[in-house]
């Protein structure tokens, strides 16, 4: 009995992981068709996000630094939305319909956002200020001229390489003073500390239950409901849900899709963000950490269908169980126990190493696609597709 | 519309070009506490008759994490160097290359060191792989790599100095150790690559010898996150506590002690021996994960001694007082010195009359003693460390004196009985001792 | 279309064949013949590697370019044909003697997936038949559920990371991590990392390099090009009109991995080692932005891709080691959003005319310049000749 409780518990709490890490993909890529491989790298800078609060919380002492990650969970949520937003803006939305080309851009936008948190400083930070406020500001003092649509291209690629040339001169005046050039969080990773309420576990059944985890569950359901009320009972999420199923006819009535395309992007990476948040109570937080999730949360949004909430949560679910339940041996374990052929039990016992686990598990997704190919819940429609 | 398309590629390709000058300035700046600035002084000085060294270490990719700081140890030391009046009158030119955490760009870059640059040695590598990449380069060439970082043995290459520990100056005496104070049975735990395993073939040969027994194994992709199932197979083979060889590397180890102590596996009932967790892993994986756990090196920053004392100021001067220093940067350190020596008293940078001197070199590092063995690995002291509050490590136990290095394994059947020595020429990488 | 119109056409294929003859003899002998005699030998050696990379972008325009199936898990089927040759080159032993590494992991019989490896012939048949029946098998079980688009991108890339965790985990079968090295090993008798075989290495790679260029341009010129070119506009068309896509995806994505097999089995050697890592999620994508900065659907685009992005990052990465993932994230965005059709697409609709007029040339006119070239006017004519 206990066997089985904490096998449940740990695969959930390892599905839960997933869930939150996939959750703002799933909205991304099932409500606006758009594969994101940054999605890793906002979960990152929400990770990164975590470790700046916890510390400015730090000189405040007791008993406000022991709810700093409650304070973390919306600045997370606040700084990873604000970079898909500019994410959005500035490159996906001339790609939409060309979901190969978005996924080699938000590629180069991924590897873009690791070396930024490698070498961000001020100095960085300032350059690209003031090459914003040069190129920007003059871009929007210019609109207002009446010739502007005929002069566009050539007052940017004026007003380009005098921006660039004066924030790099800036740069070289600048290089000399160190705490300026100081690499905020540099190449190694940093840590966050879980608050000493969120460290050890309550002991349930002769098992303990990480209390780390219960709050990432317990986080997990929160984002759930907050997205699912959104989604079906606000204003904007209706309007999100109208485009989604259809766009020419639903920018007819009025919806400004530009926008609800923005907003739901932003949602989607703030929730990344949010995952971030969670994961850097389990793990290490680097500019790596963002790579490891992504394959794993895609597994989820393939297996669960795109569009759907449920979906995800019991593909999540699923893949965390069999995850866990194969890669700790507990499933080898049970097969000695009723006395199951011993092929059978070393066949298990071969796949029960972590890493053997994933190629089991992507084996059984494999399979499962040969019988359901458009995921638990497929989109119905009368298209010929699918 | 295809002059707008011109214009327009242009315009982006420009920017492209101007974004990424403007970033590298700035990244530029970003690693200008670690190693970036050499490159201006390369420049500057490389008109000047001086003496090349190549430094081969990722500075990017997941490597860099670990390489960037032996990086900053052996830029250190060349130029502690080159202030007190350089090499036989020269001054020490270093050239960096970027292994990305790549072992084919390590080879590539190895090549391009020696062929292109003429460095007369090179300073480099971290992983196994990365050292094995570039082995077949350096003894092709029969150039000579000094590699810094403490290895699962079973090598002895004629081009290669090693200054980290050798197996028994670890591994093995961390499991006597263990044996005696902390229990007899030991679960093992390690990244899914080639120290760990090695390491762990080792243990169980030597726990076999030795009364102790080993309850279970399991092996993480390097860089995963998720140790549930790890943690699950502890309790199940060891429910009443016991002793968890610890062979993580990187990343891993932060979920590790994270979900340990989650979990409620305590440092009492579950004592864990790391030895890939270092002064600078336990600032990244924060000391209250790891309070009460263990770790075996050579050398600790906490070791007392004048040199140490001189070591530990000259680093934090010159990075940060948040800095800290560890036994792969050490090492690196040392190494540079050895190297230096065995010039000096060769009295040229050419290869085989240094390799030669090299042998021997005697060097009052920051962990005591050291000296060149003619199996081109050092004798060094080990140390066991307990982790303390401030993340720093209480020496709880070490040897007399520095431990003569072993590369073949003494436990495996394959390899028993046999030694390693350049100085004869009639014995070589791999001999039969006695 | 009235006969003059049609042989005008005729004579203008005539002539760009022509020209693609004179092109490619003239790169074979800049390459196979004046580089190696002027360059420093381990340069050499790296434009070997970015060649055998160029066969890979090869197979990944033949399936994206042509045919739209993205793939993130070419580094599969590059790893299986590096493999390949370097168990063959392993065994080059004494008889029964294992190679060393065995000896680490207590290994004393050598495992079976090793024993067709001592053939040479054998080996390179699997160096091409691997990777091609595994590319298969995977691209059977994907298409024939009409998987596609972003799914099967997304499928290739975790099926990317299981090979990749199975060949990092499998230390007792080959290696692990460290992987398998060629250089100290011999073939046919001589070292591998001697100047002769390296050198004859690279021929061969030329050599590899244009038959499959040639291959490829046979596969995309005929029917079966043009049913590929369907099957990336409108697979749902090509079904309606009485073809099953499936097989000639199975077969096209075969085709690729095969390909992508031999690349690496070039590529390996001229490195001196293959490690797991090369089935890293990063190299993968790599691959891709080669075909894309060279322009995909355009073969000699992949080529000259790859060329040029090798070559970027190993200058920038001598020079600047911080500078490269901006560079190449930078890469991706701007040859995604600016320049969709590469460097080759971009040439050949607006380059090479602009040329042409910048250096005198202009283009053949009728009447008056400035009434050809005036836009309002030829605005005008394309209208009346729409209607």
């Amino acid at each position: 009995m206990s066997t089985l409780i904490e096998g449940l518990f740990n695969g959930i709490s390892i599905g839960s992981v997933l869930l939150i890490a996939a959750l703002g993909l799933a909205i991304v890529f099932g409500l606006m068709g758009v594969i994101n491989l940054a999605h890793g790298e906002l979960m990152m800078l929400g990770a990164y996000a975590t470790f700046v609060v916890q510390n400015v919380f730090k000189p405040l002492g007791e008993p406000w630094f022991s709810f700093y990650i409650i304070a973390a969970i919306p600045v997370a949520f606040i700084v990873s939305a604000i970079f898909g937003l500019i994410l959005e803006r500035g490159a996906i939305r001339f790609l939409y319909g060309r979901p190969l080309e978005t996924l080699l851009a938000t590629w180069g936008v991924s590897l873009i956002l690791q070396q930024f948190v490698r070498s961000v400083n001020w100095l960085l930070i300032i350059c690209l200020g003031i090459f914003c406020l040069l190129f920007f500001g003059g871009m929007q003092l210019l609109k207002s001229r009446a010739d502007w649509e005929s002069m566009r291209t050539k007052i940017v690629s004026l007003l380009l390489p005098l921006a660039a040339g004066v924030a790099i001169a800036f740069y070289f005046l600048l290089s000399q003073n160190s705490a300026l050039t100081n690499a905020w969080f540099s190449a190694r990773n940093v840590d966050v500390t879980a608050p000493a309420w969120l460290r050890g576990g309550v002991e349930v059944l002769g098992f303990q239950m990480p209390y780390a985890r219960l709050f990432i569950i317990a986080l997990t359901i929160l984002c759930l409901m907050g997205v699912y009320w959104f989604l079906q009972r606000s204003a904007w999420g209706l309007r999100i849900r109208s485009v989604t199923q259809n766009r020419t006819m639903s920018s007819c009535l009025g919806i400004p899709t530009a926008k609800v395309d923005a907003l739901t992007f932003a949602l989607g990476s703030g929730l990344a963000g949010i995952a971030g948040c969670a994961v850097s109570l389990l793990g290490s937080v680097g500019p790596n950490t963002g790579q490891n999730y992504i394959i794993d949360t895609f597994m989820v949004v393939v297996v669960g269908g795109v569009g759907n909430l449920l979906g995800a949560v019991i593909a999540a679910l699923g893949i965390g169980i069999l995850n866990y339940l194969i890669g700790s041996g507990t499933l080898a374990l049970f097969l000695t126990t009723i006395s199951a052929p011993q092929s059978m039990i070393d066949f298990f016992l071969f796949f029960a190493t972590s890493s053997m686990a994933k190629v089991m598990v992507f084996a059984l997704i494999i399979i499962f696609l040969q019988i359901k190919p458009a995921g638990l819940f497929p989109q119905k429609g009368r298209t010929a597709e699918l | 519309m295809s002059q707008l398309g011109r214009r327009k590629f242009l315009l982006y390709s420009s920017t492209g070009v101007l974004a990424s000058l403007l970033l590298k300035g700035c990244a530029d700046a970003g690693g200008g506490d670690t190693a970036a600035n050499t490159e201006a002084a390369t420049t500057e000085t490389a008109a000047a008759d001086g003496i090349k060294v190549g430094i081969l270490h990722s500075l990017s990719g997941t490597m860099a994490i670990s390489e960037t700081t032996v990086v900053d140890a052996e830029m250190m030391a060349i130029d502690e160097i080159n202030a007190a009046g350089g090499l036989l009158g020269k001054q020490i030119i270093p050239i960096q290359e970027d292994g990305a955490s790549d072992w084919s760009t390590f080879a590539e870059k190895a090549a391009k060191l020696i062929d292109q640059d003429k460095v007369v040695t090179v300073f480099g590598c971290w992983t196994s792989a990365s050292r094995k990449a570039v082995l077949p380069v350096f003894e092709s060439k029969n150039h000579m790599l000094w590699y810094p970082v403490q290895y699962e043995g079973q090598e002895c290459s004629k081009n290669v100095f090693y200054t980290g520990a050798a197996p028994n100056q670890q591994i093995e005496p961390a499991v006597d150790w263990l044996l005696e104070n902390k229990g007899k049975e030991f679960f093992l735990v390690g990244s899914d690559y080639v120290f760990p395993r090695t390491a762990n073939t080792v243990i169980k040969e030597q726990l076999a010898a030795n009364g102790g027994t080993v309850v279970g194994e399991d092996y993480l992709p390097l860089g995963d996150t998720e140790v549930t199932s790890i943690i699950t197979k502890i309790r199940v083979a060891l429910p009443d506590g016991g002793v968890i060889f610890n062979s993580l590397n990187g990343d891993t180890n932060v979920a590790f002690f994270k979900q340990m102590q989650g979990a409620g596996l305590s440092p009492e009932q579950y004592p864990v021996m790391s030895v890939s967790v270092a002064e600078e892993e336990v600032k990244q994986i924060g000391p209250e994960y790891l309070q009460g756990h263990y770790a075996a090196w050579n050398y600790f920053q906490t070791v007392e001694s004048p040199q140490n004392d001189k070591f530990v100021t000259a680093f934090k001067s010159k990075y940060g007082e948040d800095r800290v220093t560890n036994d792969p940067m050490e090492a690196a350190y040392i190494m540079v010195y050895l190297w230096k020596q065995a010039v000096e008293q060769a009295g040229t940078t050419d290869l085989e009359p240094v390799r030669a001197a090299a042998v021997g070199q005697k060097f009052a590092a920051p962990e005591g003693q050291v000296t060149m063995q003619p199996n081109h690995h050092i004798s060094k002291t080990v140390r066991i460390g307990e982790v303390r509050e401030d993340g720093l490590f209480d020496i709880v136990w070490s040897t007399e004196g520095p431990l003569e290095p072993v590369p073949w394994n003494q436990y495996v059947k394959e390899t028993k009985g046999f030694a390693c020595d350049w100085t004869d020429p009639n014995k070589g990488g791999k001999y039969k001792a006695a | 279309m009235n006969n003059e119109t049609g042989i005008a056409i005729k004579k203008k294929q005539q002539r760009n064949k022509l020209i693609e003859t004179g092109t490619i003899i003239a790169l074979v002998i800049i390459f196979a013949v004046i580089l190696p005699a002027v360059i420093p030998a381990f340069r050499l050696r790296l434009i070997g590697r970015f060649l055998s990379l160029a066969i890979v972008a090869l197979g990944i325009d033949l399936i994206w370019g042509y045919t739209g199936l993205l793939s993130l898990g070419h580094g599969i089927f590059f790893a299986l044909g590096g493999y390949a040759l370097a168990m063959h080159l392993n065994l080059q032993l004494p008889e029964g003697q294992l190679p060393e590494f065995f000896t680490l992991y207590g290994v004393e019989e050598l495992p079976w997936v090793w024993q067709p490896f001592y053939s040479f012939p054998l080996t390179i048949l699997a160096l091409i038949i691997i990777p091609g029946i595994v590319a298969g098998l995977i691209g059977y079980l994907v298409f024939r559920n009409r998987i596609k688009g972003v799914y099967f991108s997304i499928l290739t890339q975790a099926a990317l990371l299981v090979f990749f965790n199975f060949f990092n985990g499998q230390q007792e079968i080959i290696n692990g991590t460290n992987g398998l090295k060629t250089d100290t090993e011999r073939i046919f008798g001589v070292l591998v990392s001697s100047p002769g075989v390296q050198r004859a290495f690279y021929i061969v790679t030329v050599i590899s390099l244009i038959l499959i260029y040639l291959l490829c341009r046979w596969l995309t010129s005929g029917r079966f090009g043009r049913l590929l070119k369907a099957i990336r506009d409108d697979e749902t068309r090509v079904r309606f009109s009485g073809y099953d896509p499936t097989g000639y995806k199975v077969l096209v994505f075969a085709i690729s991995g095969a390909i992508a097999g031999i690349a690496g089995a070039l590529y390996t050697v001229q490195t001196g080692i293959i490690t797991p890592s090369i089935m890293q999620v990063a190299f993968s994508i790599e691959m891709v932005i080669w075909v894309a900065v060279g322009g995909r659907g355009t073969l000699i685009g992949a080529i000259i891709g790859t060329m040029l992005v090798r070559l970027a990052q190993t200058f920038l990465s001598e020079s600047f080691p911080e500078i490269w993932l901006f560079f190449q994230g930078a890469l991706f965005l701007i040859v995604v959003t600016v320049l969709p059709d590469g460097i080759v697409g971009w040439w050949t609709s607006y380059g090479w005319h602009k040329s042409r007029s910048l250096l005198g040339l202009q283009p053949k006119l009728a009447t008056y310049p400035s009434l050809v070239e005036d836009p309002e006017l030829q605005q005008e004519r394309e209208t009346i000749a729409k209607k």
